[in-house]
């Protein structure tokens, strides 16, 4: 499902005296497949961005297409298209409720899919569970509460692509987690792309983690899409990120400096390149530190 | 792992107790003792140390923070903050009145509807009389950096905004020592640059002892001795320096290098003569030098 965004407008609280504009007319398109970053910083309109694609904020300016959902259409699906369109909110173990991971999982599917026999959910759940790395024999009858931060954080996943949604939106999905609970999720994330999940959108504020994991990606800024291209694309432009608040990855931090000194290192910012990119000017193979003289 | 030191700059005085004290500490969760949260950790913090605790989820770094203010009492050993033992209950208020806490989510932490208010909680509760109070808060709130937003209501601040205005609530108490357990996790990277950078105006300007459990290897960076744990014992114990230099061992533990320290070390294994740096601008500075040497 291909996602696209015209002038998108929202205001909270409107005519009172605590209306904020949210979104000032976001203009944006999101492929099918892509495994897309947005990044902002608070108060950018973000959430507000990603609320909307599932329709949790009802559409009130603008044009917003999500597949073949025209949100601006007042007969719009939405039950569909919350099937379709699953959402992951920042820290969503705090929202598990049942008292087995069994119950949990299976209740978006209940909801979803009215009538749906006993045997087909339990082999939802169980495909649910193995997909974000969890066994269903060991955990389904036990409490949610009973497993470990990361192990919670994969139920509640499971929660939301049991109805196999063809986009998955995560609100910073890695948020507190130690360093090795990280890069776990993000394998995760990246497993489950393109093969359960068409397409993957993930809000961060972490730009090594857009840098290293994104297809593409847009920054968000008072409401409105300030940039929008390739990792690659956005991290060159430091000075404008800056200039928005916003920080660049180490790897693009360094190389600011390098070209600074006049050596010009051609990286797409993730750590991998960037440490061959170094090594191929190191060994005279890139050519850069000659350019510069 | 032993390691007795006193803070940078500090005379060595054998009146003056240490900050914290830790003596060969158990502790359980469980009635039966079976298993040990925290397993035989001895550990002096000298008093104006910043010291960073790291660690994997579950290696017992928060149950580390609960000893420190009697929150939890020891199964075995002895903990003293400031000299004084938490597992003497007439002692815990005293205790708590001097290792002040901060916790992960800020929106768990607000008790009132005004930010004044909410700065007083604490000096209300241990009977500060009332006319102090209005300094205690003045004083709190310009430390924190957030004067202007005495009258402000917490639920409308921003992530960083709140968590400045928990450590101001923590200030206005007069503590001595304050623990941070993971405050900077929740926050974007501006407000979480905000606390560090009131944390670190209070360990240096006015002596305060800073324990700062984080996931952020960045931020154990700006402390002046890093401490990692890993089921239960406290496994390495030096400066961050020191401590990320030891890049196989760390990995054992499920800890990473900050990204600019992992970079480095893969230029080193492929053959570039760069030294050992940290961050970006150390990093950048050892590529430049070895590229115009080469």
């Amino acid at each position: 499902m291909q996602i696209v965004a015209k002038g998108l407008t929202y205001v909270y609280n409107p005519k009172s005296p605590f209306a904020t504009q949210a979104l000032k007319g976001v203009d944006l398109t999101i492929e099918e497949g892509e495994f897309f970053g947005i990044i902002g910083h608070t108060g950018s309109g973000k959430s507000t961005f990603v609320q909307h694609l599932n329709a949790l904020v009802r559409l009130t300016g603008g044009q917003l297409r999500v597949g073949e959902y025209d949100l601006s259409e007042k007969k719009c699906k939405l039950l569909e298209l919350r099937s379709k369109v699953g959402m992951v909110f920042q820290y969503p173990e705090y929202q598990l409720f049942a008292e087995t991971v069994y119950k949990d999982v299976a209740f978006g599917l209940k909801n979803f899919r009215k009538g749906i026999s006993e045997e087909e959910m339990q082999a939802a759940v169980r495909e649910a569970l193995a997909v974000v790395g969890l066994s269903y024999d060991e955990v389904a009858e036990r409490s949610p509460f009973e497993l470990s931060g990361g192990q919670r954080r994969r139920v509640a996943i499971a929660g939301v692509i049991v109805t196999k949604p063809e986009v998955l939106i995560l609100d910073e999905p890695a948020a507190g987690l130690d360093p090795l609970g990280k890069k776990e999720l993000m394998d995760l994330l990246h497993s489950i792309h393109g093969q359960w999940c068409k397409t993957i959108v993930i809000v961060s504020h972490d730009m090594d983690e857009i840098a290293e994991n994104c297809t593409r990606a847009a920054v968000f800024s008072e409401g409105k899409v300030a940039l929008c291209g390739t990792p690659q694309e956005i991290f060159a432009q430091g000075e404008r990120l800056a200039a928005m608040g916003l920080d660049v990855p180490v790897t693009a931090k360094c190389a600011q400096i390098l070209q600074r000194h006049g050596f010009s290192v051609r990286t797409d910012f993730t750590c991998t390149d960037f440490v061959q990119k170094v090594l191929a000017l190191y060994r005279g193979e890139g050519g850069g530190a000659e350019d510069a003289q | 792992m032993e390691s007795i030191r006193s803070a940078p700059g500090q005379t060595a005085d054998e009146a003056a107790p240490a900050a914290v004290r830790f003596e060969n500490v158990k502790y359980s969760y469980e009635e039966d003792e079976g298993s040990f949260a925290v397993n035989g950790v001895s550990l002096t913090i000298g008093q104006g140390e910043f010291v960073a605790v790291l660690g994997r989820n579950g290696s017992g770094k928060s149950t580390l923070a609960k000893l420190i203010n009697a929150l939890l009492r020891p199964t075995e050993g002895r903990v003293t903050v400031l000299g004084q033992d938490t597992a003497d209950p007439k002692l815990a208020f005293e205790i708590r009145k001097n290792a002040g806490m901060v916790f992960q989510n800020p929106d768990n932490q607000t008790v009132a509807s005004v930010v004044e208010d909410d700065v007083a909680f604490g000096p209300e509760n241990i009977g500060v009389p009332r006319e102090e109070i209005g300094e205690r808060i003045t004083a709190a709130l310009q430390a924190v950096g957030m004067s202007d937003f005495r009258f402000a209501t917490p639920s409308r601040l921003s992530g960083g905004q709140k968590q400045r205005i928990a450590i101001a609530g923590v200030l206005a108490i007069r503590p001595r020592i304050m623990i941070l357990d993971e405050s900077t996790a929740m926050l974007d990277p501006k407000g979480r640059r905000e606390v560090m950078d009131v944390i670190q105006k209070l360990n240096k300007e006015q002596g305060m002892t800073v324990i700062l459990i984080t996931h952020f290897m960045e931020e154990a960076l700006e402390a002046d001795r890093a401490i990692v744990m890993h089921r239960g014992e406290v496994v390495m114990d030096g400066t961050p320096e020191e401590i990320f230099a030891r890049a196989e061992e760390l990995e054992t533990y499920n800890l990473t290098l900050p990204r600019a320290a992992y970079i480095c070390k893969c230029l080193q294994e492929a053959g570039m003569p760069v030294g050992n740096a940290f961050c970006a601008e150390a990093l950048a500075e050892e590529i430049c030098r070895s590229l115009q040497k080469g």
